[in-house]
């Protein structure tokens, strides 16, 4: 009998495997027991947006042998500023099959998995358990928390990454001993408060950046060496090109990872303090709906694009503020003034009006303005709206001749 | 000190990416911030004037909550004090609210 440890059986490479990762199997760091483990590896790719394509593509390229995919959208032009896995040609399909097409024509021996859905409290668990590890290339709070848990529930490695306009984030969560997003950032910003990238921009070549780093440390992992972004956060900033870490430590008081007070998935919506997602489906949950009836956000009323152009047409306008930028100003606007959000406590001056005039506020999808109008709430106006949808929902539905951003 | 501001929050500092600020503790510097671009109040600190949860403080490279001081660590004028706020985008879209 052989004295050596039984090791998990690898898998074998073809020929044409070797010849294709020649340059990984000279890396005695990778080598031929390397490769095999990448090809053993599945990986799942929560995403597949700015991060998750650089991601997906530099993971495929290198020999990773299952790929998971999990996205609900479908491609759209404004994506291939940064979205590279995306082509012109697959603008309106889904990114799923958008991005398998890619794949699969960089590495035909790469097992894709597409999983076309909203990841969800109620199938993450179950999608998770098939992976080895989980990259979070997600946009927005209520997925990062739930990925985060979930990693934790299922002791699945979380390759984090975040953007946002010239600056990123890249960590290691959710491993054994270190810490989790959650030691980082116990609770979320309330919704508003931070803008997305949506609403904040994000210079394209960023997401290549932070998503290459996230696949570096998903291939690290997967072999075993070097040090992986495990208890350190990594701070990218394109404009200075300056990179900095952080020390993270592990929070005993961690409701996932230190005391496990939590033990099941819980409401993200909930948690985050956004609305829950229609039941039309999310490919139609992007703007509030005409005849919908919209509710009062924290106290200031919404007002949709079809009332605002109603009073508008019959004369009646309120005053209309515009508090986006001023670069945005240049691509587009409907004719009212313009104080940037950030610079409306120091301009009220500027508002000469009695405080019980009626204000609407605008910005680009509503997120800004609504906080802007709170601004103005506190200061002493009485009557404010916020345009719901913004300047987006008035190309969308009011003069579709408006170029959208 | 000096004191890294990110860009979410450059919008309340005149777009400055990092401000000079006199203090000898962390907390009196970010009061001092605080002083010096009043718009940054409400987004570092609650109504009862505690950090948010959801922006860290790092002195150099520690975050300040882990410090045995906390916020009353001493800060000397070469060291780095970095406001990290927590950033969501993947990023591909965001419903609007
Ligand atoms: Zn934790």
């Amino acid at each position: 009998m052989s004295a050596t440890v039984e090791q998990p059986e690898l898998p074998k490479l073809s020929n044409e495997e070797v010849a294709r990762y020649s340059r990984h199997l000279i890396l005695p760091e990778v080598g031929m027991e390397g490769q095999k483990k990448l090809k053993a590896a599945r990986v799942l790719c929560v995403g597949t947006g700015g991060l998750g394509a650089p991601l997906a593509l530099y993971l495929t390229a290198a020999g990773v042998g299952t790929i998971g995919l999990v996205d609900f959208d479908v491609v759209e032009e404004s994506n291939l500023q940064r979205q590279v896995i995306h082509s012109q040609a697959t603008v309106g399909r889904l990114k799923v099959d958008s991005a398998e097409l890619t794949l699969k024509g960089l590495n035909r021996n790469t097992n894709i998995i597409k999983h076309n859905t909203m990841l969800t409290s109620a199938n993450a668990l179950e999608i998770f358990k098939d992976y080895d590890v989980i990259a979070d290339g997600t946009d927005n709070f209520q997925t990062r928390y739930l990925v985060n848990d979930a990693c934790v529930l299922t002791g699945k490695p979380n390759a984090y990454g975040s953007i946002f306009r010239f600056e990123g984030q890249a960590s290691v969560f959710a491993t054994e001993d270190g810490p989790c997003y959650r030691c980082l950032y116990p609770e979320p910003p309330p919704p508003g408060l931070v803008p997305s990238c949506a609403e904040g921009g994000v210079l394209g070549i960023l997401p290549g950046l932070v998503g290459v780093i996230q696949a570096t440390e998903v291939i690290k992992l997967i072999l075993g060496i070097g040090e992986p972004l495990i208890g350190r956060l990594l701070l990218v900033d394109a404009l200075g090109m300056s990179f900095r870490t952080m020390k993270l430590r592990k929070n005993p008081e961690c409701p996932v990872c230190g005391t496990r007070q939590i033990t099941e998935l819980i409401d993200y919506d909930q948690f985050c303090g956004v609305p829950k997602p229609t039941g039309t489906g999310p490919l139609e949950a992007t703007s509030p709906g005409p005849a919908a009836d919209l509710p009062i956000v924290d106290g200031i009323p919404q007002i949709s694009v079809e009332q605002l152009k109603a009073r508008m047409d019959a004369g009646s306008a309120p005053f209309i503020l515009d508090v986006r930028e001023p670069h945005e100003y240049a691509i587009v606007d409907i004719g009212a003034p313009l104080i940037p959000v950030g610079e409306l406590t120091r301009n009220l001056h500027r508002l000469t009006f009695p405080k019980t005039t009626e204000i609407v506020v605008h910005c680009k999808s509503g997120a800004r303005s609504q906080r802007a109008a709170l601004i103005l709430k506190e200061n002493g106006f009485t009557n404010v709206s916020n345009l719901a949808g913004g300047i987006l929902a008035w190309a969308d539905r009011i003069n579709k001749n408006l170029p959208k951003y | 000190m000096n004191i890294h501001i990110p860009t979410p929050l450059r919008a309340y500092t005149d777009k400055q990416e990092t401000v000079s600020i006199p203090g000898a503790t962390v907390a009196e510097g970010l009061a001092a911030l605080v002083a010096a671009h009043p718009a940054l109040q409400q987004h570092l600190f609650t109504s009862e004037g505690k950090l948010r949860s959801f922006v860290n403080v790092y002195l150099n490279d520690d975050d300040v909550r882990w410090l045995p001081a906390g916020q009353a660590t001493a800060v000397s004028p070469g060291d780095e004090l970095s406001i990290i706020p927590s950033i969501a985008g993947g990023c591909s879209k965001e419903p609007s609210i």
